[in-house]
């Protein structure tokens, strides 16, 4: 479990993708891709949705007026273009023309007009309204146009109307959102449309023929939702799915069969997520710089992806990706030192003063407990790699792992921890306001490790302000050298996203973000396909 | 009529039972730690406070606890169990009404099989008591009582799934082409996807029955109807199967009725294995959303089963067994 930052669940994003020149006979429509998933979708409303698998779902069926490319750029989807005004308090979006609601309605601001109402709206049981109480007023001057006035530039607020937002007025209109069956029966204007759904079964899509972007090659899209991730890899042995996400065990020792080269290929890349070992700096252990600083010395974080992520992830310096654009690579480092680590623990005052083989200050040992959740051996692994390196420069770690919901609400929100080993999801926009801004530090909120810093509370607050890309970048570099010297957490590692697939689908291309962004240009040739529409 | 009386004091007795059950299932549900509310908005930074106070509110959590019961309560009694608390919002007997037919059909397989193997196994091992035959079941029996079922559910999905590619390893359907089978088509398709579940779920609960049916046939046995039954000249078949099953039947009517909240309760590890969308899996991912309504709902049901069960039980007692009866009007017997 992480952060769920509204983009970073909606990673299926389309674009025009680029030509197969090098497939000798190019793209043709048909065949049905089958897809695992752990858990079912919940609702197919995306404002409503908090779950990753709906998203999912609803990220086929809908569409935003922006959206991302594969180089994480915000790029027009339903609009055209933008422009924002001078002062950077208005945007204003160019619709497209002549898009089409499933039911031949056609799409216009009058739409994005009804979304913004409803996700504003108190009645609305949605988690994604806090961005839009920035705005002050949003009107369409005529249907292929829609104008947003914000209270101040926030610049997270462009990438804020993607396809959460956008419903057809002419259906929901003066209906109670939360007891319509609109959620199950969803009416969309993307690339697919569902065309059934057995709860907890599957859930299956079939391809919209005047979808704008030209239909998708692909007929049908169906997911399959095995709950067992045993079950799930025996069912891609047999044949039963085409595309599952495979863990680092079994992208390394259990796919290497003849089978599965002569069947599937295999994708690695960087994951929207990173995991690290968070501090509670209330605690007086954990108030030093230098003490954080030779924790980190003291953890070879090439150590834990080799262990425990096969070698497939990197470590991580920072709050951000590796391969995107504001990502910092410059920044001051922490190799495996453990000399190093000593040096600073014994410049903080804590030296083995008894020889018992665990440094002390003023009598007492350096000893904390992490606590991490259950449930996710990975993170369990990575609490013992850290315990055992801790203990060759002298510090006792104890580990707790708690349930999930025990941990959050007992340990994470009453801040009754040392330290935390627990992971975020990233967005695909640089703002981290809400994690270490010290004005988010209250109960419930984020900077749960109470982490002040005048300096970067006031970058943060430029970079939302700040649209500029060039500007933003600079703004963003800034931020993750203070968090680098400061060490409010030890960074520790970004995991790679492992799918496999069918070798039979062409046009697969791994990008910055991922491989889905293309998704409607995959395609069969003909002679290989398997599900064959009457 | 004397039948009749028992029944009605057993059931009056049942209704305080059920509101206690509810009373305290609902409290245990709301010490776990963590609330719907929680789940949903939990580590997501686009949820303001306002938001979640307003969620709360809608979901009646910032209500005293008695209050909220008895608002469930009040539904309860107009048989409306309310709306779920995720995102979708669905009405709660919608929702526990869609798995429902799949998890009986499964249950009520598994307990048809165990009863064809278990009885049949638990007479043979009592007529032919100590020889091999009974030890060689008994280690059977115990060994599939032994073993995880999961795991026996997996060496079955290797072996018939991929190894000989009989049986489709999970699901309920074939997934392409299953709306344009025969009705035959469509049962053969079923019947494919069922073998495994039923067969691995039974494994475990045969060492239970047939245990029960040859002990108690082993006390029949030994009774002195049954040497009267011989000696009268009558062939063992008829001995064993029409006089001493019959009586050794009776302890197995407690099992039975014991057994039928479990007919919906359903089993999450099989279920979560097998890909079948079964009540089982709708409890566990209730309780892990804290989705009290959807789980209040479902403990109701189990709850009014579990009684029925036991009552039935007791009828059957009632029924098969005189000495049950005559113990109750022996009980009134002073009144005429």
């Amino acid at each position: 479990m992480a952060l769920v930052v509204l983009f970073s669940v909606l990673t299926i994003l389309f674009g025009p993708g680029p030509l197969l020149a090098d497939e000798a006979k190019g793209p043709v429509n048909g065949d049905t891709i089958v897809v695992g998933s752990i858990g079912d979708a919940s609702i197919l409303i995306p404002m409503l949705a908090t779950d990753a698998t709906s998203h999912e779902i609803a990220g086929l069926i809908f569409n935003g007026l922006v959206k991302y490319d594969k180089d994480l750029n915000l790029i027009g989807d339903l609009a055209k273009s933008w422009d924002i005004s001078k002062d950077r308090l208005t945007i204003t979006f160019h619709l497209r023309h002549g898009v089409k609601w499933e039911d031949g309605v056609e799409f216009t601001a009058r739409d994005c007009l009804f979304g913004f109402h409803l996700i504003t709206d108190p009645n609305t049981p949605t988690a994604y309204s806090g961005d839009f109480k920035e705005v002050k007023r949003a009107y369409a001057p005529d249907p292929y146009t829609f104008v947003v006035v914000y209270k101040e530039p926030f610049a997270p607020a462009l990438s804020s109307w993607g396809d959460i937002v956008i419903l057809p007025e002419h259906i929901l209109k003066g209906k109670p959102i939360t007891k319509t069956n609109f959620g199950r029966h969803p009416v969309g204007l993307g690339p697919f449309r569902l065309k059934e759904w057995k709860t907890q079964e599957r859930i299956v899509l079939k391809a919209n023929p005047t979808y704008f972007e030209g239909r998708p090659y692909l007929d049908q899209y169906i997911m399959r939702i095995i709950p067992d991730p045993a079950t799930m890899f025996l069912e891609l042995k047999s044949g039963g799915l085409d595309w599952m996400g495979l863990n680092p065990i079994q992208y390394r020792r259990q796919t290497n069969t003849i089978f599965f080269r002569e069947n599937f290929r295999k994708y690695k890349y960087l994951s929207f997520s990173y995991t690290y070992l968070g501090y509670n700096l209330k605690d007086p252990l954990f108030k030093d710089k230098r003490v954080r600083q030779a924790i980190s010395y003291a953890i070879d974080k090439n150590e834990i992806v080799r262990g425990v992520l096969l070698g497939l992830g990197v470590p991580q310096t920072g709050p951000y990706k590796p391969d995107a654009w504001y990502y910092n690579p410059n920044v001051r480092r922490y190799p495996y030192d453990p000399e190093r680590a000593r040096e600073l623990l014994r410049e903080a005052g804590w030296i083995d003063h008894d020889g018992d083989g665990w440094i002390d200050k003023a009598g007492k040992r350096f000893t904390f407990t992490a606590i991490t959740n259950q449930g996710n051996p990975l993170r369990e692994r990575t609490a013992e790699i850290i315990q055992w390196r801790l203990k060759q420069v002298g510090i006792e770690m104890k580990i707790r792992t708690i349930e999930w919901t025990a941990f959050i609400n007992d340990f994470i929100d009453k801040r009754r921890f040392q330290a935390v080993i627990l992971g975020w999801t990233t967005g695909q926009d640089p703002d981290i306001y809400d994690i270490w801004h010290s004005s988010k530090t209250g109960p419930k909120e984020l900077n749960f490790i109470g982490y002040k810093n005048k300096e970067l509370d006031r970058l943060l607050v430029e970079g939302r302000r700040t649209f500029d890309k060039k500007k933003r970048e600079k703004i963003y570099w800034r931020i993750q050298e203070i968090l680098a010297e400061d060490q409010p957490y030890t960074f520790l590692y970004c995991p790679m996203s492992l799918p496999i697939i069918h070798k039979r689908f062409h046009g697969i291309k791994p990008a910055p973000s991922g491989i889905t962004y293309n998704f409607i240009r995959w395609w069969v040739p003909k002679d290989e396909q398997k599900y064959i529409m009457p | 009529m004397e039948v009749v009386v028992y029944i009605l004091k057993k059931l009056i007795t049942l209704v305080p039972t059920f509101f206690g059950i509810t009373i305290i299932s609902f409290t245990v549900m709301h010490l776990a730690p963590g609330e719907p509310m929680a789940i949903q908005a939990n580590f997501n930074p686009k949820m303001t406070p306002e938001m979640r106070q307003r969620l709360r509110a809608q979901y009646g959590l910032d209500k005293p606890l008695y209050v909220q019961y008895l608002k469930w309560l009040k539904g309860l009694l107009t048989l409306d169990l309310g709306r779920s608390f995720s995102p979708d919002r669905r009405p709660v007997w919608e929702k526990i009404k869609e798995r429902l037919p799949v998890t009986l059909l499964i249950n009520l397989l598994s307990i048809i099989l165990i009863l064809v193997v278990a009885v049949p196994l638990g007479v043979a091992a009592a007529v032919r008591h100590n020889s091999l035959f009974d030890h060689l079941t008994t280690v059977l029996v115990y060994v599939g009582y032994a073993a995880p079922s999961f795991w026996i559910a997996l060496l079955c999905m290797i072996l018939f799934g991929i190894k000989l590619e009989w049986l489709p390893i999970s699901g309920l359907h074939s997934l392409l082409g299953y709306s344009g089978m025969s009705p035959w088509e469509k049962v053969l398709d079923w019947a494919r996807h069922l073998v495994l579940p039923v067969a691995v779920s039974a494994v475990g609960g045969l060492a239970g029955l047939s245990r029960y049916t040859k002990s108690s046939m082993l006390e029949v046995l030994g009774q002195d109807y049954i040497t009267t039954a011989r000696a009268k000249g009558l062939p063992e078949r008829k001995v064993i199967y029409k006089h001493a099953l019959r009586n050794a039947l009776l302890p197995l009517i407690t099992i039975l009725g014991l057994s039928v909240p479990g007919l919906i309760g359903g089993s999450v590890i099989f279920e979560s294995l097998f890909a079948i969308p079964g009540v089982g899996q709708l409890m566990w991912t209730s309780v892990m959303a804290r989705d009290y309504p959807v789980l209040m709902g479902n403990l109701v049901i189990v709850a009014v089963l579990t009684l029925l069960g036991n009552l039935l039980a007791d009828i059957g007692y009632a029924l098969a067994d005189p000495r049950i009866r005559t113990g109750i009007s022996r009980d009134e017997g002073s009144r005429p």
